[in-house]
């Protein structure tokens, strides 16, 4: 995007500014001329038509293309996102989806067997990643699938007559800012959980929170310092002695994707981030989706429908008497259940593996080359497929982002997880070359080498420099009127 | 095969620099007896062999493009380059817009789709989209119990049944009350803080809103109408009715049916309710030289922030759908949309006509009606469904027994045409015969 100085001085008019009354894009079939004032009553018709852009179909694409080139994505750009595990989205997903294009969800069941078999499949091979006994493919985005796995807890503890008394969910302070929302939700208490000084839960302090209260504990493995939980096990046994439920958060499952499965760690829920571990494109912000893996005992909760197979033809099953219910109309993002069915189609268990270790692989060595660039890594020690570092003392990570952006990368997550100052979260991700990480580590070393004043004043020549926030959040701006 | 780039020679130096023997050594804080287990997955295939399953599955689906489903889904055509604008990479592959330097043009997309829905529903606000239709309902009636401070809401059983279901699973979970209105002049309980109708309604009927907007306003309690983006090109829009809140499908705007998702929903309130949103909002501000600029705002509404106080836990929306969206609505414009709404209207319209000349089906909608309307079959609808897709044609959308017996919706859009209408009128004699 940045690289032609010429494009990005050109301001971007809005659609609506290059609108001209009169003129048309797309034309429909001709409309027959109806009545409409007595088909649908004269009392319910809209004086005015909405003001909607009038343009051609060249100028149209013109404007879209034209603001595509004011945007980075992880195919122009090296996108290293602590967190947000932004994967290469392999092209022939995009064919894959469009095969299954023109299904509508209240087909008969015979006519859609192939879609119906591979949500079939995919629940199976999901499961068996996670090491979880059933899966649930309907929840829209990750922290939907959030939602549903707690109202999935909590349907199982009021089936015990459990749930008056358990009113508290745990979550780490380190945890995604979702998790305590989530939990907010569904109506429990949040209580915090320290971290300890070597990033991980405090088992100590975990066990004093732990009781007959507890309905749940949230955790994210590896954690949101990029560190595997080394005392999972016993947190795990702790939990469930108490009859707490161990909720696993998959924001970082790509780390262990098939090399370590949450079932097998003690966890008795799982989200999965399809946009994140199996390569549906995260698309400028979704739609993503976010499948929910259970152990046997809280299948019975599962939202419905669920995708069952009867012999040799599969059907939706509605018939399921404990079900919290529904959590979102038909089966889910179904377009993004083809992506993640495919990748996982084409990469098998070897693949699977593979991609996991070197994203952890990346993540180690460039930690090495940042370090040696100058950067301090507040947690050193053999991460999982990202990190946190830091920049040096007196420089800004907001700054270090920003420079970024100048030489041409998309900066790592800034300021996030809370509990570290300054935190620049880091995920290069398997799909990265060595020379990339080469590359990206030079540009960070560089920045620390420029005069402060460069740095405060970067980016220079992106679409626009930095932009007043305080502006927007005072008088908020949020649609465009004419003549303003 | 995988997308990794490493080579023999990269990874024995990438090792040796990490300290590492092997890549599974990369595991060795890990407890050892649950590393690396075997797993029942199939065998790697490659590009060819998957294309080709894949093709063998889709093989075993027939297409319901043109065909005459309805239900919150619709068969719409869908403009060549709405596919085309929005499968552009750096759109496709981008994250949120966190660095707005670097991602001006899915803020300025953003903005613009905000303007549109914000111009479809007559209301001053618009967020940059949810999930689907069902769960913009669920965060919209959240959102209104959060304004009144209520834990009522009265839902109208007119309203999509698993919209309803949704919003019950939501409302369960922080212990509100969900109580369902089978008639607009249905009194709205004591303390009802959101009164939910939707138009047209799930069998098709236009519905004046305006005195319900009143009744729910004098009981202390937000009206939050669910409406169809296409039928905002004819019908009074949301706000002009009294709708403090107005949320829908947004798939009917050029989105692909893909059996069900991923789609986007929409939402628009009222000015005052700006920071009661769920979602992203974009807002317009200038850059340090004065540069017109766009940036996410207001985000101490969000759960990244507030955490557990958020206003809900959305992390994503649906950016990619909603532009589609927007790409539709400006390839169409006010008069391009106006046309797809009368010829949708027409059609529905004309098919009904010709289907209640058939014997034993009775037209069941009350008039007005929009694009879609429910009759009453003389057999049950899965069975005629089933025995019309055997004739290559997806149409009967079953209807819930809540609303009677053998009820089947029908759904006409721009896309028909009277052979297809009489194509449909000829299979369905022959099937009841």
């Amino acid at each position: 995007m940045i690289a032609d100085k010429k494009e990005t001085i050109v301001e971007s008019p809005l659609i609506f500014e290059k609108s001209v009354p009169g003129r048309r894009g797309i034309t429909p079939p001709k409309a027959p001329e109806v009545d409409l004032a007595a088909l649908l009553g004269s009392d319910n018709l809209r004086a005015e038509p909405p003001k909607l852009p009038e343009v051609d179909e060249l100028t149209l694409v013109r404007h879209y293309t034209g603001l595509s080139r004011r945007q980075m994505g992880v195919d122009t750009h090296f996108y290293p996102l602590g967190s947000c595990t932004m994967k290469y989205n392999p092209k022939v997903h995009e064919a894959a989806v469009g095969l299954f294009a023109d299904l509508h969800p209240y087909q008969a069941p015979e006519v859609v067997q192939g879609a119906l078999q591979l949500m079939y499949e995919l629940q199976r091979d999901l499961s068996e990643i996670t090491g979880m006994d059933a899966t649930t493919l309907q929840p829209a985005a990750g922290a939907h699938g959030e939602l549903t796995g707690i109202l999935i807890i909590r349907a199982y503890h009021k089936s015990r007559g459990e749930h008056e008394q358990r009113r508290v969910v745990l979550v780490p302070d380190s945890a995604h800012g979702s998790n305590p929302a989530t939990a907010s939700m569904a109506g429990y208490t949040v209580k915090e959980i320290a971290s300890s000084p070597d990033g991980e839960v405090d088992l100590e302090a975990l066990k004093t929170e732990l009781g007959p209260h507890v309905a749940a504990i949230m955790l994210t493995n590896p954690n949101t310092l990029g560190l595997f939980e080394r005392k999972i096990l016993a947190m795990a046994q702790a939990a469930h002695r108490v009859g707490a439920q161990l909720y696993y958060d998959g924001a970082n499952l790509n780390a262990v994707m098939g090399m370590a499965r949450p079932g097998d760690m003690g966890f008795d829920v799982v989200h999965l981030n399809l946009h994140k571990t199996f390569t549906v494109p995260h698309g400028g912000g979704g739609p993503g989706s976010g499948p929910v893996g259970v152990k046997a005992h809280l299948a019975p909760f599962l939202p419905v429908p669920q995708v069952v197979k009867n012999g040799e033809t599969y059907a939706l099953d509605y018939d399921l008497p404990h079900s919290i219910g529904q959590v979102r109309s038909f089966y889910g993002n179904f377009g993004a259940l083809v992506r993640a069915y495919a990748y996982i189609k084409m990469l098998g268990e070897e693949g699977i593996k593979k991609s996991a270790a070197l994203a952890v692989l990346n993540a180690n060595y460039l930690k090495e080359l940042l370090k040696e660039q100058g950067y301090r890594i507040p947690y050193d020690r053999t991460c999982m497929h990202e990190f946190v570092a830091q920049p040096p003392e007196g420089i800004r990570t907001l700054d270090v982002a920003k420079g970024l952006l100048e030489l041409g990368f998309h900066p790592p997550t800034v300021y996030f997880p809370l509990i570290v100052k300054e935190a620049l979260m880091v995920e290069p991700t398997e799909t990265e070359s060595k020379e990339t990480l080469e590359a990206f580590a030079r540009a960070a070393g560089e920045l620390l080498k420029k005069d402060k004043s460069w740095l405060e004043a970067a980016p220079y020549s992106t679409p626009v420099r930095r932009l007043d926030e305080v502006q927007a959040n005072r008088k908020p701006k949020l649609r465009w009127n004419p003549g303003e | 095969m995988d997308y990794t780039p490493h080579t023999e020679a990269d990874l024995e130096s990438m090792l040796e620099r990490v300290g590492a023997k092997n890549l599974k050594d990369l595991y060795r804080d890990l407890p050892q007896e649950i590393v690396d287990p075997p797993l029942q997955l199939d065998t790697a295939m490659t590009e060819a062999e998957l294309m080709r399953h894949l093709r063998t599955l889709a093989a075993k689906n027939q297409s319901a493009n043109v065909g005459f489903l309805g239900g919150g889904i619709r068969s719409h055509y869908i403009p060549a380059v709405v596919p085309a604008l929005a499968a552009r990479a750096e759109f496709l592959s981008a994250y949120t817009p966190y660095q707005p330097e670097a991602s001006q043009g899915l803020l300025q997309a953003i903005f613009e789709y905000q303007t549109m829905i914000s111009e479809l529903t007559g209301l001053p606000v618009a967020n940059a989209s949810m999930y689907d239709g069902s769960t913009a309902l669920a965060e919209g009636v959240l959102l209104a119990l959060r304004e009144s401070g209520k834990m009522r809401v009265a839902i109208l059983k007119s309203v999509h049944p698993e919209y309803r279901r949704v919003v019950k699973t939501y409302l369960e979970a922080i212990g509100a009350e969900l109580v369902t209105l089978t008639s607009t002049a249905d009194p709205i309980p004591p303390e009802t803080g959101a009164v939910v109708g939707q138009n047209p309604d799930f069998l098709g009927t236009v519905h004046n809103f305006t005195a319900l907007a009143e009744a729910a306003h004098a009981a202390g309690a937000l009206f939050v109408a669910v409406v169809d983006p296409i039928s905002l090109a004819l019908l009074k829009p949301p706000g002009e009715y009294g709708a403090d809140v107005a949320v829908g499908e947004g798939q009917p705007l050029g989105n692909a049916m893909a059996f069900g998702g991923p789609h986007f929903g929409f939402m628009a309130v009222r000015a005052d309710l700006v920071r009661q949103l769920p979602g992203r909002l974009v807002s317009e501000t200038t850059d340090v030289e004065g540069k017109r600029g766009y940036i996410l705002t207001l985000q101490a509404r969000e759960q990244y922030i507030r955490r557990g106080k958020a206003k809900s836990n959305i992390t994503t929306n649906a950016q990619l759908t909603a532009l589609m969206g927007a790409v539709y609505l400006a390839a169409l414009g006010p008069q391009g949309l106006k046309e797809v709404a009368i010829r949708s209207v027409a059609m529905a319209h004309a098919l009904a006509e010709k289907l209640t000349r058939i014997p034993g089906i009775e037209l069941v909608t009350p008039e007005p009606y929009f694009n879609e309307f429910a009759v009453r079959l003389p057999k049950g609808a899965l069975e005629v469904r089933s025995a019309l897709a055997r004739k290559g044609l997806a149409a009967v959308t079953p209807v819930p027994a809540e609303y009677g017996e053998n009820l089947a919706l029908f759904a006409c859009t721009e896309q028909h045409t009277e052979a297809d209408l009489d194509n449909l009128a000829e299979a369905l004699r022959e099937v009841l015969r």
